[in-house]
């Protein structure tokens, strides 16, 4: 099984979202994390999902949301040709000895710390996948009380924009 | 008025308060007629009907709550099988929505799964879009239902008609035409094959295919197989027909699937019921799988060349590309393998053994029925045993003649979608060939046909039982009976007694339990036009279904009779 992210622009009408996971509950499709969010077009809107499947389920999935009437483009984006970020937030247990190792973690993966508190501090990251994990590694140790993934969004590198195209066809 | 003017000039429905603003226009419509149903699952299954007999779209109405509730199982029946129909449901205010209201549902959640797209409206001047949106869909690229809900301050409201509205459909292209270099190279697939098979399914009938597939096969002389949703593609009497495929087919269908070495599947979409055990169907065979929608190639079985496109176009550019000077296709080459299909024709005809006892074999009453009302009549199957055989016994020879419920497999379709047929095909014999169990699900409907005079015929394959379930207990669960006695008939006990039903309806009613009397009880049906007319036929209850693979199982364990699987020499 392989993570694969896929980006799909819908029409921003109400229920689509539900319509989507409904199609993905149903066809017994794996996903690991689901992002939507308005684009640069007010009728537009782009969900990131990233599904857990192998190549040829993909092209299933890939079909069965083109068949929906209200997804105008499916895109998989790839991680050698594309940016992927996360926010996480995490709240980390951090007493007097232990807060200084917290914010040095914090330092070197260019994380903020957006909350203090007496015995734990709330540290925000942004970054891809791989770092999300290498942070949550390091902090595992020091006791994670509560986290927070936003879930995967990515755009393709390079100038060309894929709303562009789909929406010269409409 | 969107209805008026997109042409539709028929509507099955049960008004409600949701609905009633609707309803109280259509009082003074003029093309639209309404037909009351009795219950809107009738409604639903009666625009399917109507669908598959025409190829229009069906339209059935509801109100909010329990009546779009009642939609539930035809529109989930109608996407199974690809049937182009529209339902209009009420729904309460739009304020009230989400509020667990009187008889509110939120039925646009719950057909989600179920249909091709639904809508939601609380704008009066979006209904116009919303419905020729609705029926755009419903009818183009793969056929399906769609389901539109308004509120009923959406439908109160005053607004000014503009037709024809402008569809705002970014998301939706489907593709009809088929890509050059596809059809190329099916064609150089044909050319190479030397045991090619057509594997015919429903979308050739929904795409009104059947001409030039007949064409196809005169040029190929390519064996071909029909699909249970498929029947009537292709004439059955055309000598190169082989039958039906899957759990049900006959051997001669299902044993060239295993042994072919190209499937040239149209408008099919390799069923679990046509390929048995996926890992050991057609083992040998490359696949060109022509389809309108694209989600269904290489869904279940890998396509050497897949092509997306409607059936009739693909068709048209196979001859095109077959039929040219220098690439000809050469008929000649398949002549060992047409040999070979029809030994096995030959060899295992479709038949039955009639009983021991003087009971009626439920095969010859179905076959009779087929003979005597002939192939220009529309048959319209429940779900069970009677509609295996009547896909099997009855000669099928014109598209639109066969409708049955094969995806979703509703018991109680028959009744109220043969009504739909009717009403679409006034001209035409209509016949419900139908089960004691599923006749007793939507019988109600007869009071429908009776009051808006539509005449259908419904013979009741009456064994008392739950057949097809009956059967599968017959073989796999010892004969352990477990609730699939119906008391219809067996032993005298008739509850109801279906003839006095009939009656009671205000139809004729008719019973036959004797080989003798069955040509006499159908022409006698066949002779009373202006009323329906139920024939009760009291049949053999152990008759059963053959051949058959088991669920679960490879194509190659085929069983024509009970323990009896045909031994296939080692040559391939």
């Amino acid at each position: 099984m392989s993570k694969h992210t896929l980006s799909v622009l819908v029409e921003n009408k109400p229920g689509v979202l539900t319509r989507i996971a409904g199609l993905f509950s149903r066809r017994g499709f794996n996903i690991d994390s689901l992002a939507v969010g308005p684009t640069e077009h007010p009728e537009v809107s782009r969900m990131t999902v990233v599904v857990d499947v192998e190549e040829l389920p993909l092209e299933q999935v890939t079909k069965q949301l083109n068949k929906l009437v209200e997804v105008l483009k499916v895109v998989e984006l790839e991680r050698t040709a594309s940016v992927q970020r996360a926010i996480l937030m995490v709240k980390v247990r951090a007493d007097m000895q232990t807060r200084s190792h917290i914010l040095e973690t914090t330092q070197l993966f260019r994380a903020k710390v957006v909350d203090v508190a007496a015995d734990a501090v709330t540290i925000e990251a942004t970054g891809d996948s791989d770092k999300l994990e290498a942070l949550l590694r390091i902090l595992e140790p020091f006791g994670i009380k509560e986290l927070v993934h936003s879930g995967m969004v990515a755009i393709g590198r390079g100038g060309r924009s894929i709303i562009d195209r789909s929406l010269r066809s409409a | 008025m969107s209805l008026e003017a997109l042409g539709v000039d028929t509507v099955f429905g049960i008004p409600g308060g949701a609905i009633l603003p609707a309803y109280d226009p259509l009082l003074d419509s003029t093309t639209v007629r309404h037909i009351l149903v009795r219950h809107e699952q009738g409604a639903g299954h009666a625009a399917e009907g109507y669908a598959s007999a025409s190829g229009k779209v069906g339209v059935c109405m509801a109100t909010s709550g329990p009546g779009a509730t009642n939609l539930v199982t035809p529109i989930a029946d109608a996407y199974m099988d690809s049937v182009p129909i529209v339902a209009i449901t009420g729904q309460v205010t739009s304020r009230s929505i989400g509020t667990d209201a009187f008889q509110e549902a939120d039925i646009r959640g719950i057909t989600m799964p179920i249909s091709k797209h639904n809508y939601l409206i609380t704008d009066a001047s979006a209904i116009p879009r919303a419905i020729a949106e609705a029926f755009h869909i419903a009818a183009t690229g793969r056929p399906g239902p769609v389901l539109v809900d308004i509120s009923k301050d959406a439908l109160q409201a005053e607004t000014t008609f503009v037709w024809p509205p402008k569809l705002d459909l970014p998301g939706y292209r489907p593709v009809a035409k088929p890509h050059g270099k596809q059809i190329r190279e099916a064609a150089r697939l044909i050319r190479e094959a030397r045991r090619p098979v057509l594997y015919v399914g429903g979308g050739v009938i929904r795409a009104r295919a059947s001409e030039v597939l007949a064409q196809f096969v005169d040029l190929t002389q390519i064996p071909v197989v029909t699909t249970l949703m498929a029947r009537g593609a292709v004439p059955d009497s055309h000598p190169l027909h082989l039958g039906m495929p899957g759990m049900h087919g006959s051997v001669a269908a299902v044993t060239a699937l295993q042994k072919s070495d190209l499937l040239i599947t149209l408008g099919a979409r390799f069923d679990d019921r046509v390929t048995g055990q996926l890992s050991t169907f057609a083992p040998g065979a490359k696949v060109i799988h022509a389809d309108i929608d694209p989600a269904e190639i290489s869904k279940n079985r890998v396509a050497d060349v897949p092509i997306v496109g409607d059936c009739k176009e693909v068709i048209s550019d196979l001859i095109a590309a077959l039929g040219g000077e220098h690439e000809a296709v050469r008929p000649a080459d398949y002549e060992d393998w047409r040999i070979q299909v029809a030994q096995w024709k030959a060899t295992f005809p479709l038949g039955y053994t009639p009983h021991d006892d003087e009971t009626l074999s439920p095969q010859y009453v179905i076959e009779r029925i087929g003979a005597i009302s002939g192939p220009e009549s529309v048959f319209v199957a429940g779900v069970g045993q009677h509609q295996m055989w009547a896909a099997q016994f009855v000669r099928y020879e014109r598209p639109n003649s066969w409708i049955n419920s094969g995806g979703l497999g509703t018991m109680g379709f028959a009744v109220p979608a043969a009504m739909g047929a009717k009403v679409a095909q006034p001209e035409r014999t209509v016949w419900a060939i139908d089960g004691d169990g599923c006749f007793q699900m939507t019988n109600q409907e007869l009071a429908t046909c009776v009051i808006n005079k539509i005449p259908i015929k419904v013979a009741i394959i009456n064994n008392s039982s739950l057949g097809m379930v009956r059967q599968w207990q017959t073989l796999f669960y010892n004969e352990r009976y477990s609730n699939t006695d119906l008391h219809t008939s067996h032993q005298q006990v008739r509850v109801p007694d279906f003839v006095k039903l009939a009656e009671a309806y205000g139809c004729m009613g008719l019973r036959c339990d004797s080989a003798a009397d069955v040509d006499a009880t159908i022409n006698q049906a066949m002779e009373v036009n202006d009323i329906p007319v139920v024939l009760d036929f009291v049949v053999h209850r152990d008759a059963m279904v053959w051949p058959m693979v088991p669920s679960g199982v490879s194509n190659d364990q085929i069983q024509v009779a009970r323990g009896l699987t045909p031994v296939w020499d080692r040559e391939d």
